[in-house]
Protein backbone atom coordinates (compact mmCIF):
# COMPACT_ATOMS: atom_id res chain seq x y z
CA UNK A 1 0.00 0.00 0.00
CA UNK A 2 1.20 3.28 -1.00
CA UNK A 3 1.27 5.88 1.32
CA UNK A 4 2.06 9.66 1.21
CA UNK A 5 1.73 12.62 4.16
CA UNK A 6 1.70 15.93 3.44
CA UNK A 7 4.30 17.24 5.99
CA UNK A 8 3.48 21.03 5.60
CA UNK A 9 0.31 19.68 7.29
CA UNK A 10 1.36 17.57 9.89
CA UNK A 11 1.99 19.04 13.31
CA UNK A 12 3.71 16.03 15.06
CA UNK A 13 1.13 15.07 16.99
CA UNK A 14 2.31 11.65 16.85
CA UNK A 15 -1.05 9.15 16.52
CA UNK A 16 0.39 7.80 13.41
CA UNK A 17 3.04 6.96 15.07
CA UNK A 18 1.56 5.20 18.46
CA UNK A 19 -1.62 3.38 16.17
CA UNK A 20 1.26 2.11 13.17
CA UNK A 21 4.59 2.22 14.90
CA UNK A 22 5.89 -0.22 11.94
CA UNK A 23 5.02 2.73 9.77
CA UNK A 24 5.58 5.97 11.00
CA UNK A 25 8.17 7.00 13.41
CA UNK A 26 9.25 10.24 15.05
CA UNK A 27 12.61 11.51 14.21
CA UNK A 28 13.85 14.18 16.89
CA UNK A 29 10.62 15.64 18.91
CA UNK A 30 8.73 16.87 15.65
CA UNK A 31 9.66 15.44 12.89
CA UNK A 32 8.10 12.38 11.40
CA UNK A 33 9.41 10.17 8.69
CA UNK A 34 7.11 7.15 7.43
CA UNK A 35 7.83 4.18 5.49
CA UNK A 36 5.71 4.94 2.01
CA UNK A 37 5.93 1.05 1.11
CA UNK A 38 3.34 0.34 4.07
CA UNK A 39 3.10 -3.92 3.87
CA UNK A 40 -0.19 -5.17 3.25
CA UNK A 41 -0.28 -6.79 7.30
CA UNK A 42 -0.14 -3.14 8.02
CA UNK A 43 -3.34 -2.40 6.64
CA UNK A 44 -6.07 -2.24 9.42
CA UNK A 45 -3.14 -0.39 11.82
CA UNK A 46 -2.40 2.52 8.36
CA UNK A 47 -6.29 2.73 8.19
CA UNK A 48 -6.42 3.84 12.03
CA UNK A 49 -3.72 6.36 11.64
CA UNK A 50 -5.33 8.17 8.52
CA UNK A 51 -8.70 8.11 10.10
CA UNK A 52 -6.92 9.32 13.61
CA UNK A 53 -4.61 12.18 12.24
CA UNK A 54 -6.05 15.49 13.66
CA UNK A 55 -4.97 17.27 10.30
CA UNK A 56 -5.68 14.69 7.82
CA UNK A 57 -2.48 14.71 6.32
CA UNK A 58 -2.25 10.96 5.51
CA UNK A 59 -3.22 10.20 2.03
CA UNK A 60 -2.91 6.20 1.47
CA UNK A 61 -4.69 4.34 -1.40
CA UNK A 62 -5.76 0.89 -1.48
CA UNK A 63 -7.55 1.72 1.52
CA UNK A 64 -11.03 0.89 -0.12
CA UNK A 65 -12.57 3.88 -0.82
CA UNK A 66 -11.76 6.02 2.87
CA UNK A 67 -9.17 8.02 1.15
CA UNK A 68 -11.09 9.28 -1.91
CA UNK A 69 -13.92 10.33 0.78
CA UNK A 70 -11.35 12.09 2.40
CA UNK A 71 -9.72 13.63 -0.55
CA UNK A 72 -13.68 14.47 -1.80
CA UNK A 73 -14.54 16.15 1.42
CA UNK A 74 -10.89 18.00 1.25
CA UNK A 75 -11.99 19.26 -1.84
CA UNK A 76 -15.21 20.27 -1.30
CA UNK A 77 -13.59 22.30 1.91
CA UNK A 78 -11.58 24.06 -0.60
CA UNK A 79 -14.16 24.81 -3.19
CA UNK A 80 -16.11 26.50 -0.48
CA UNK A 81 -12.76 28.69 0.72
CA UNK B 1 -13.66 31.41 -24.05
CA UNK B 2 -16.90 30.74 -25.21
CA UNK B 3 -18.93 28.11 -23.57
CA UNK B 4 -19.58 25.94 -26.13
CA UNK B 5 -16.10 25.21 -26.71
CA UNK B 6 -15.57 24.62 -23.01
CA UNK B 7 -18.27 21.89 -23.17
CA UNK B 8 -16.98 20.70 -25.97
CA UNK B 9 -13.54 20.22 -24.31
CA UNK B 10 -14.75 18.57 -21.19
CA UNK B 11 -16.55 16.34 -23.34
CA UNK B 12 -14.59 14.94 -25.90
CA UNK B 13 -11.11 17.30 -25.39
CA UNK B 14 -7.68 16.08 -25.67
CA UNK B 15 -5.44 17.34 -22.85
CA UNK B 16 -1.88 16.77 -22.48
CA UNK B 17 0.37 16.98 -19.10
CA UNK B 18 4.30 17.18 -19.38
CA UNK B 19 5.93 15.81 -16.44
CA UNK B 20 4.70 12.84 -14.34
CA UNK B 21 5.58 13.45 -11.18
CA UNK B 22 3.49 15.01 -8.14
CA UNK B 23 2.26 17.92 -10.29
CA UNK B 24 1.41 15.72 -13.14
CA UNK B 25 0.09 13.37 -11.19
CA UNK B 26 -2.42 15.35 -8.79
CA UNK B 27 -3.99 17.76 -11.97
CA UNK B 28 -4.64 14.81 -13.85
CA UNK B 29 -6.75 13.47 -10.77
CA UNK B 30 -8.61 16.46 -10.56
CA UNK B 31 -9.25 16.71 -14.20
CA UNK B 32 -11.04 13.15 -13.65
CA UNK B 33 -12.43 14.65 -10.46
CA UNK B 34 -13.92 17.79 -11.95
CA UNK B 35 -15.67 15.94 -14.64
CA UNK B 36 -12.90 15.93 -17.43
CA UNK B 37 -13.90 13.08 -19.76
CA UNK B 38 -11.69 13.48 -22.85
CA UNK B 39 -8.43 11.98 -23.83
CA UNK B 40 -5.69 12.28 -21.05
CA UNK B 41 -2.26 12.12 -21.66
CA UNK B 42 0.72 12.11 -19.26
CA UNK B 43 4.50 12.46 -20.45
CA UNK B 44 7.50 11.58 -18.31
CA UNK B 45 11.53 11.46 -18.91
CA UNK B 46 11.72 8.83 -16.09
CA UNK B 47 10.89 5.20 -16.54
CA UNK B 48 8.36 5.17 -13.15
CA UNK B 49 5.17 5.89 -12.91
CA UNK B 50 4.88 9.37 -10.56
CA UNK B 51 7.41 8.87 -6.48
CA UNK B 52 7.54 11.34 -3.67
CA UNK B 53 10.23 13.00 -3.68
CA UNK B 54 10.93 14.34 0.21
CA UNK B 55 11.78 10.80 2.06
CA UNK B 56 14.94 10.34 -1.21
CA UNK B 57 16.90 12.70 1.35
CA UNK B 58 15.41 11.21 4.35
CA UNK B 59 13.90 7.95 5.14
CA UNK B 60 15.32 6.66 2.08
CA UNK B 61 18.85 7.05 2.79
CA UNK B 62 18.52 6.42 6.82
CA UNK B 63 17.15 3.04 5.70
CA UNK B 64 13.63 3.64 6.57
CA UNK B 65 12.00 2.90 3.14
CA UNK B 66 13.44 1.88 -0.35
CA UNK B 67 14.16 4.10 -3.00
CA UNK B 68 11.80 1.65 -5.40
CA UNK B 69 8.94 2.55 -3.20
CA UNK B 70 8.38 6.05 -3.18
CA UNK B 71 5.19 5.87 -5.70
CA UNK B 72 2.36 7.85 -4.99
CA UNK B 73 -0.71 6.71 -3.62
CA UNK B 74 -3.57 7.56 -6.48
CA UNK B 75 -6.28 9.67 -5.16
CA UNK B 76 -8.45 7.91 -8.09
CA UNK B 77 -8.61 6.35 -10.98
CA UNK B 78 -6.71 8.70 -14.00
CA UNK B 79 -7.44 6.72 -16.67
CA UNK B 80 -4.40 8.34 -18.37
CA UNK B 81 -2.62 7.15 -21.37
CA UNK B 82 1.07 7.25 -20.15
CA UNK B 83 3.62 7.85 -22.11
CA UNK B 84 6.88 6.87 -19.65
CA UNK B 85 10.34 7.26 -19.88
CA UNK B 86 10.28 9.56 -23.15
CA UNK B 87 11.00 13.15 -22.87
CA UNK B 88 8.98 15.88 -24.38
CA UNK B 89 11.76 17.67 -26.71
CA UNK B 90 9.69 20.25 -28.55
CA UNK B 91 6.39 22.14 -28.47
CA UNK B 92 4.43 23.49 -31.62
CA UNK B 93 2.36 26.50 -30.05
CA UNK B 94 0.35 27.10 -33.22
CA UNK B 95 -0.28 23.47 -34.37
CA UNK B 96 -0.77 22.31 -30.85
CA UNK B 97 1.29 19.46 -30.96
CA UNK B 98 4.36 18.24 -28.48
CA UNK B 99 7.43 17.06 -30.05
CA UNK B 100 8.73 13.17 -28.02
CA UNK B 101 12.67 12.04 -28.05
CA UNK B 102 11.62 9.27 -30.00
CA UNK B 103 10.35 11.06 -33.12
CA UNK B 104 6.47 10.82 -32.14
CA UNK B 105 4.12 14.00 -31.64
CA UNK B 106 1.15 14.33 -29.56
CA UNK B 107 -1.62 17.06 -30.36
CA UNK B 108 -3.15 18.18 -27.72
CA UNK B 109 -6.23 20.53 -27.00
CA UNK B 110 -5.00 21.86 -23.77
CA UNK B 111 -1.63 21.04 -22.42
CA UNK B 112 -0.25 21.24 -18.62
CA UNK B 113 3.46 21.91 -18.39
CA UNK B 114 5.00 20.46 -14.90
CA UNK B 115 8.45 19.36 -16.07
CA UNK B 116 9.81 20.72 -12.89
CA UNK B 117 13.60 20.91 -12.28
CA UNK B 118 16.54 18.61 -12.37
CA UNK B 119 19.96 18.74 -10.15
CA UNK B 120 22.20 20.83 -10.99
CA UNK B 121 25.24 18.89 -11.84
CA UNK B 122 29.00 19.77 -11.26
CA UNK B 123 29.50 21.75 -13.83
CA UNK B 124 33.35 20.35 -14.96
CA UNK B 125 32.13 17.77 -16.78
CA UNK B 126 35.25 15.51 -16.79
CA UNK B 127 35.25 15.28 -12.89
CA UNK B 128 31.32 14.98 -13.35
CA UNK B 129 31.89 11.61 -14.48
CA UNK B 130 34.52 9.96 -11.69
CA UNK B 131 32.88 6.98 -10.35
CA UNK B 132 31.98 8.37 -6.71
CA UNK B 133 30.21 11.58 -7.82
CA UNK B 134 26.73 11.98 -7.04
CA UNK B 135 23.70 13.89 -7.56
CA UNK B 136 20.19 13.35 -5.74
CA UNK B 137 17.19 14.50 -7.15
CA UNK B 138 16.04 11.33 -8.80
CA UNK B 139 14.91 7.77 -7.71
CA UNK B 140 17.83 6.40 -9.48
CA UNK B 141 20.15 8.97 -7.49
CA UNK B 142 18.77 8.08 -4.38
CA UNK B 143 19.48 3.99 -5.38
CA UNK B 144 22.82 4.99 -6.24
CA UNK B 145 24.06 6.92 -3.10
CA UNK B 146 22.11 4.89 -0.88
CA UNK B 147 24.44 2.15 -2.21
CA UNK B 148 27.62 3.94 -1.70
CA UNK B 149 26.69 4.83 1.52
CA UNK B 150 25.94 1.51 2.62
CA UNK B 151 29.13 0.04 1.30
CA UNK B 152 30.97 2.48 4.00
CA UNK B 153 32.79 4.97 2.93
CA UNK B 154 35.58 6.34 4.66
CA UNK B 155 34.05 10.16 3.82
CA UNK B 156 31.44 11.69 2.08
CA UNK B 157 32.00 15.45 0.85
CA UNK B 158 28.88 17.36 0.12
CA UNK B 159 29.37 20.45 -2.38
CA UNK B 160 26.63 23.04 -0.61
CA UNK B 161 24.64 23.60 2.34
CA UNK B 162 21.06 24.08 1.13
CA UNK B 163 18.19 21.90 3.04
CA UNK B 164 19.12 19.33 0.60
CA UNK B 165 22.90 18.91 1.25
CA UNK B 166 22.19 19.48 5.09
CA UNK B 167 19.63 16.45 4.78
CA UNK B 168 22.48 14.10 3.11
CA UNK B 169 24.90 15.24 5.92
CA UNK B 170 22.52 14.67 9.12
CA UNK B 171 21.49 10.91 7.14
CA UNK B 172 25.67 10.07 7.12
CA UNK B 173 26.03 11.09 10.32
CA UNK B 174 22.97 9.23 11.49
CA UNK B 175 24.76 5.70 10.36
CA UNK B 176 28.07 6.89 11.32
CA UNK B 177 30.12 8.40 8.56
CA UNK B 178 32.09 10.87 8.48
CA UNK B 179 31.45 13.87 6.39
CA UNK B 180 32.78 16.98 4.93
CA UNK B 181 30.07 20.11 4.15
CA UNK B 182 31.33 22.75 2.04
CA UNK B 183 29.50 26.19 1.29
CA UNK B 184 30.50 29.24 -0.27
CA UNK B 185 28.42 31.17 2.10
CA UNK B 186 28.82 31.78 6.07
CA UNK B 187 26.59 29.24 7.14
CA UNK B 188 24.10 26.15 5.90
CA UNK B 189 20.71 27.43 4.64
CA UNK B 190 21.38 30.83 4.12
CA UNK B 191 20.22 31.13 0.57
CA UNK B 192 16.29 30.35 1.99
CA UNK B 193 16.49 31.51 5.95
CA UNK B 194 18.89 34.06 5.94
CA UNK B 195 22.63 34.43 7.98
CA UNK B 196 21.09 34.29 11.80
CA UNK B 197 19.06 30.81 11.30
CA UNK B 198 22.10 29.82 9.00
CA UNK B 199 24.18 29.97 12.04
CA UNK B 200 22.76 27.88 14.44
CA UNK B 201 21.77 25.55 11.29
CA UNK B 202 25.51 25.43 11.21
CA UNK B 203 25.52 25.07 14.93
CA UNK B 204 23.76 22.09 14.54
CA UNK B 205 25.71 20.28 12.00
CA UNK B 206 29.00 20.74 14.11
CA UNK B 207 27.72 19.71 17.23
CA UNK B 208 26.54 16.58 15.26
CA UNK B 209 30.07 15.98 14.45
CA UNK B 210 29.75 17.41 10.75
CA UNK B 211 32.68 18.77 9.25
CA UNK B 212 31.58 22.34 7.98
CA UNK B 213 33.90 24.61 5.93
CA UNK B 214 32.17 27.74 5.27
CA UNK B 215 33.32 30.49 3.09
CA UNK B 216 34.50 28.15 0.17
CA UNK B 217 34.49 26.89 -2.99
CA UNK B 218 35.11 23.40 -4.65
CA UNK B 219 37.64 24.15 -6.73
CA UNK B 220 38.42 20.62 -8.24
CA UNK B 221 37.55 16.54 -7.95
CA UNK B 222 40.68 14.40 -8.27
CA UNK B 223 40.44 11.09 -9.35
CA UNK B 224 42.32 8.19 -9.03
CA UNK B 225 43.77 6.11 -12.00
CA UNK B 226 41.06 4.20 -12.65
CA UNK B 227 38.24 7.10 -12.51
CA UNK B 228 37.39 7.03 -8.95
CA UNK B 229 36.79 10.52 -7.17
CA UNK B 230 39.60 10.24 -4.27
CA UNK B 231 39.42 14.00 -2.84
CA UNK B 232 38.31 17.34 -2.99
CA UNK B 233 40.23 20.99 -3.46
CA UNK B 234 38.92 23.59 -2.09
CA UNK B 235 39.21 27.25 -3.01
CA UNK B 236 40.87 28.04 0.63
CA UNK B 237 44.23 25.11 -0.67
CA UNK B 238 43.10 22.87 1.83
CA UNK B 239 42.47 19.11 0.04
CA UNK B 240 39.92 16.92 1.88
CA UNK B 241 40.10 13.15 0.81
CA UNK B 242 36.55 11.41 0.48
CA UNK B 243 35.24 8.78 -1.96
CA UNK B 244 31.87 9.71 -2.26
CA UNK B 245 31.37 13.54 -3.42
CA UNK B 246 27.46 14.40 -3.16
CA UNK B 247 26.80 17.46 -5.86
CA UNK B 248 24.28 19.63 -3.92
CA UNK B 249 24.19 22.78 -5.81
CA UNK B 250 20.49 23.59 -6.50
CA UNK B 251 18.72 23.16 -9.21
CA UNK B 252 17.85 23.79 -12.57
CA UNK B 253 14.35 24.55 -14.62
CA UNK B 254 13.42 22.01 -16.77
CA UNK B 255 12.62 24.39 -19.55
CA UNK B 256 15.48 23.77 -22.22
CA UNK B 257 12.78 21.51 -24.25
CA UNK B 258 10.57 24.59 -24.82
CA UNK B 259 13.68 26.83 -26.45
CA UNK B 260 11.84 28.18 -29.50
CA UNK B 261 8.33 27.53 -28.56
CA UNK B 262 7.43 31.28 -28.21
CA UNK B 263 6.75 30.76 -24.28
CA UNK B 264 8.14 32.98 -22.13
CA UNK B 265 10.55 29.79 -20.88
CA UNK B 266 14.17 30.61 -19.63
CA UNK B 267 16.09 29.50 -16.63
CA UNK B 268 13.89 31.13 -14.21
CA UNK B 269 10.80 29.05 -15.06
CA UNK B 270 7.64 29.68 -17.53
CA UNK B 271 6.18 32.84 -16.25
CA UNK B 272 2.36 32.35 -16.36
CA UNK B 273 -1.13 34.37 -14.85
CA UNK B 274 -1.97 34.07 -10.98
CA UNK B 275 -4.61 31.35 -12.74
CA UNK B 276 -1.57 29.14 -14.17
CA UNK B 277 -2.03 30.55 -17.96
CA UNK B 278 1.40 30.46 -19.47
CA UNK B 279 2.74 33.69 -21.17
CA UNK B 280 4.22 33.82 -24.45
CA UNK B 281 7.99 35.71 -24.94
CA UNK B 282 5.89 38.62 -25.46
CA UNK B 283 3.93 38.84 -22.35
CA UNK B 284 0.86 38.16 -23.79
CA UNK B 285 -1.08 35.08 -21.75
CA UNK B 286 -2.06 32.16 -23.49
CA UNK B 287 -5.31 30.49 -23.01
CA UNK B 288 -4.47 26.47 -23.80
CA UNK B 289 -1.11 26.28 -22.07
CA UNK B 290 -1.04 25.98 -18.54
CA UNK B 291 1.60 25.76 -16.08
CA UNK B 292 1.95 24.04 -12.23
CA UNK B 293 4.87 23.30 -10.20
CA UNK B 294 8.34 23.84 -9.58
CA UNK B 295 8.68 25.21 -13.25
CA UNK B 296 6.07 27.74 -13.03
CA UNK B 297 6.23 30.99 -11.84
CA UNK B 298 3.65 33.02 -10.84
CA UNK B 299 2.72 36.59 -9.56
CA UNK B 300 1.28 36.59 -6.00
CA UNK B 301 -0.90 39.16 -4.43
CA UNK B 302 0.23 38.42 -1.05
CA UNK B 303 3.62 39.42 -1.96
CA UNK B 304 3.55 42.69 -4.15
CA UNK B 305 2.72 40.94 -7.26
CA UNK B 306 6.39 38.97 -7.34
CA UNK B 307 6.41 36.16 -9.32
CA UNK B 308 7.69 33.41 -7.16
CA UNK B 309 8.74 29.72 -8.29
CA UNK B 310 8.57 27.93 -5.64
CA UNK B 311 10.32 24.58 -5.11
CA UNK B 312 7.93 23.15 -2.77
CA UNK B 313 5.71 20.12 -2.54
CA UNK B 314 2.70 21.61 -1.41
CA UNK B 315 2.76 24.32 -4.30
CA UNK B 316 2.96 21.35 -7.00
CA UNK B 317 -0.02 19.75 -5.36
CA UNK B 318 -1.83 23.22 -4.84
CA UNK B 319 -0.86 24.43 -8.57
CA UNK B 320 -1.99 21.48 -9.95
CA UNK B 321 -5.40 21.49 -8.85
CA UNK B 322 -5.97 25.01 -9.44
CA UNK B 323 -4.41 24.15 -13.26
CA UNK B 324 -6.14 21.55 -13.80
CA UNK B 325 -9.61 23.35 -12.42
CA UNK B 326 -8.98 26.39 -14.98
CA UNK B 327 -7.82 24.25 -17.59
CA UNK B 328 -11.84 22.67 -18.08
CA UNK B 329 -13.57 25.95 -16.38
CA UNK B 330 -15.24 28.99 -18.18
CA UNK B 331 -13.46 32.47 -17.52
CA UNK B 332 -15.51 33.10 -14.79
CA UNK B 333 -15.52 30.50 -12.72
CA UNK B 334 -11.55 29.99 -12.75
CA UNK B 335 -9.65 30.80 -9.74
CA UNK B 336 -6.13 32.22 -8.72
CA UNK B 337 -3.31 29.83 -7.60
CA UNK B 338 -2.86 31.96 -4.60
CA UNK B 339 -1.14 29.31 -1.88
CA UNK B 340 0.74 30.16 1.25
CA UNK B 341 4.41 29.30 0.33
CA UNK B 342 5.35 26.34 3.14
CA UNK B 343 7.69 23.68 3.36
CA UNK B 344 9.86 21.16 5.64
CA UNK B 345 12.65 19.73 6.27
CA UNK B 346 14.23 17.88 8.98
CA UNK B 347 17.69 17.40 10.00
CA UNK B 348 19.68 16.10 12.87
CA UNK B 349 16.66 15.07 14.63
CA UNK B 350 15.33 19.02 14.53
CA UNK B 351 11.85 19.56 12.07
CA UNK B 352 12.36 22.88 10.50
CA UNK B 353 9.65 24.67 8.91
CA UNK B 354 8.67 27.91 7.30
CA UNK B 355 5.49 29.62 5.53
CA UNK B 356 5.14 32.67 3.34
CA UNK B 357 8.60 33.77 1.78
CA UNK B 358 11.74 34.33 4.02
CA UNK B 359 13.99 36.05 1.61
CA UNK B 360 11.67 38.34 1.20
CA UNK B 361 12.46 39.74 4.26
CA UNK B 362 15.11 42.14 5.59
CA UNK B 363 14.35 41.20 9.29
CA UNK B 364 13.84 38.72 11.48
CA UNK B 365 12.30 38.75 15.25
CA UNK B 366 12.21 36.01 17.58
CA UNK B 367 8.99 35.57 19.10
CA UNK B 368 9.18 32.22 20.48
CA UNK B 369 11.78 30.45 22.58
CA UNK B 370 15.02 30.64 21.59
CA UNK B 371 18.13 30.34 19.06
CA UNK B 372 20.39 28.92 21.82
CA UNK B 373 17.86 26.54 22.74
CA UNK B 374 17.27 25.37 18.67
CA UNK B 375 13.77 25.17 19.70
CA UNK B 376 12.27 28.58 18.49
CA UNK B 377 9.95 30.55 15.86
CA UNK B 378 11.30 33.85 13.69
CA UNK B 379 9.22 36.08 12.17
CA UNK B 380 10.68 37.83 8.49
CA UNK B 381 9.32 41.37 7.78
CA UNK B 382 9.44 43.48 4.92
CA UNK B 383 8.42 47.45 4.36
CA UNK B 384 6.86 46.63 7.66
CA UNK B 385 4.82 43.80 6.98
CA UNK B 386 5.16 40.29 8.29
CA UNK B 387 5.98 38.19 5.41
CA UNK B 388 7.18 34.97 6.82
CA UNK B 389 7.61 32.82 9.31
CA UNK B 390 9.90 29.69 10.13
CA UNK B 391 9.77 27.53 13.11
CA UNK B 392 12.71 25.18 14.22
CA UNK B 393 10.56 22.25 16.49
CA UNK B 394 7.94 24.23 17.16
CA UNK B 395 5.71 23.80 14.32
CA UNK B 396 2.40 24.62 15.91
CA UNK B 397 2.80 28.29 15.88
CA UNK B 398 2.91 28.45 12.09
CA UNK B 399 -0.44 28.17 11.04
CA UNK B 400 -1.00 31.41 13.39
CA UNK B 401 1.66 32.96 11.25
CA UNK B 402 0.55 32.27 7.94
CA UNK B 403 -2.60 34.07 9.08
CA UNK B 404 -0.72 37.47 10.35
CA UNK B 405 0.88 36.99 6.80
CA UNK B 406 -2.60 36.53 4.70
CA UNK B 407 -3.70 39.78 7.10
CA UNK B 408 -0.84 42.07 6.37
CA UNK B 409 -0.63 41.99 10.12
CA UNK B 410 2.71 44.93 11.36
CA UNK B 411 6.43 43.93 11.52
CA UNK B 412 7.69 44.43 14.26
CA UNK B 413 4.94 41.86 15.75
CA UNK B 414 3.81 43.88 18.16
CA UNK B 415 1.80 41.43 20.48
CA UNK B 416 3.07 39.92 23.37
CA UNK B 417 3.52 35.73 23.65
CA UNK B 418 3.28 33.25 26.32
CA UNK B 419 6.62 32.37 25.54
CA UNK B 420 9.89 33.49 26.62
CA UNK B 421 11.81 35.75 24.24
CA UNK B 422 14.91 35.85 25.40
CA UNK B 423 16.34 37.35 22.34
CA UNK B 424 14.34 40.20 23.77
CA UNK B 425 11.64 42.06 21.42
CA UNK B 426 14.06 44.20 18.45
CA UNK B 427 13.97 43.12 15.19
CA UNK B 428 17.96 42.11 13.78
CA UNK B 429 18.81 42.08 10.13
CA UNK B 430 17.79 38.69 8.70
CA UNK B 431 21.50 38.60 7.11
CA UNK B 432 20.60 37.48 3.43
CA UNK B 433 23.33 37.21 1.48
CA UNK B 434 22.86 39.86 -1.96
CA UNK B 435 21.75 38.20 -4.40
CA UNK B 436 23.32 38.90 -7.18
CA UNK B 437 25.99 37.03 -5.90
CA UNK B 438 25.71 33.05 -7.13
CA UNK B 439 24.94 30.89 -4.02
CA UNK B 440 22.93 27.56 -4.34
CA UNK B 441 19.91 27.92 -5.29
CA UNK B 442 17.18 28.92 -2.51
CA UNK B 443 13.57 27.12 -2.74
CA UNK B 444 12.05 29.99 -3.76
CA UNK B 445 12.73 32.74 -6.38
CA UNK B 446 12.17 36.22 -6.49
CA UNK B 447 11.81 37.12 -9.99
CA UNK B 448 10.25 39.99 -11.45
CA UNK B 449 10.07 43.39 -10.20
CA UNK B 450 7.26 44.57 -7.47
CA UNK B 451 4.87 47.35 -8.44
CA UNK B 452 6.37 48.95 -5.26
CA UNK B 453 9.35 49.44 -6.39
CA UNK B 454 10.96 51.75 -8.38
CA UNK B 455 13.87 49.74 -10.22
CA UNK B 456 13.09 50.69 -13.80
CA UNK B 457 11.15 53.31 -15.58
CA UNK B 458 9.73 52.92 -19.22
CA UNK B 459 9.51 56.17 -21.29
CA UNK B 460 7.10 55.24 -24.22
CA UNK B 461 8.66 56.27 -27.49
CA UNK B 462 7.19 59.81 -28.87
CA UNK B 463 5.62 59.93 -32.20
Amino acid sequence: MRLVVDLNKCQGYAQCAFLAPDVFAMHGEEALIYNPHAPEEQRERLARAVAACPVQAITADGLGGMGETDTQAAREASDVR
Amino acid sequence: MSADYVEWLRREGRIVIVGASLAGLRAAETLRAEGFAGELTLIGDEPYEPYDRPPLSKSVLLGKASPRHTELPHRRETDAKWRLGVAATGLDLTAKRVRLADGDEVEYDRLLIATGVRARPWPKEDEARLDGVCLLRTRDDASDLCRRLKAGPRRVFVIGAGFAGSEIASACREMGLAVTVAERAGAPLVGALGGVIGAVAADLQTENGVDLRTHVTVTALEGDAVGRVRAVHLSDESVVEADVVVVSLGSQRNTDWLAGSGLGAGPRGVACDAGCRAFDFRGIVTDDVFVAGDVARSPHALFGYQFLSLEHWGNAVAQAETAAHNMICRGAERRPHLWMPAFWSSMFGVNIKSVGVPPMGEQLMITQGSLAERRFVGVYGHQGRVVAAVSFDNTRWLEFYARQIERGAPFPVEFPTMDRRPEGRQPVAADFPDPSLPTHGPTVTLSGYSPADQQLVFHPARH
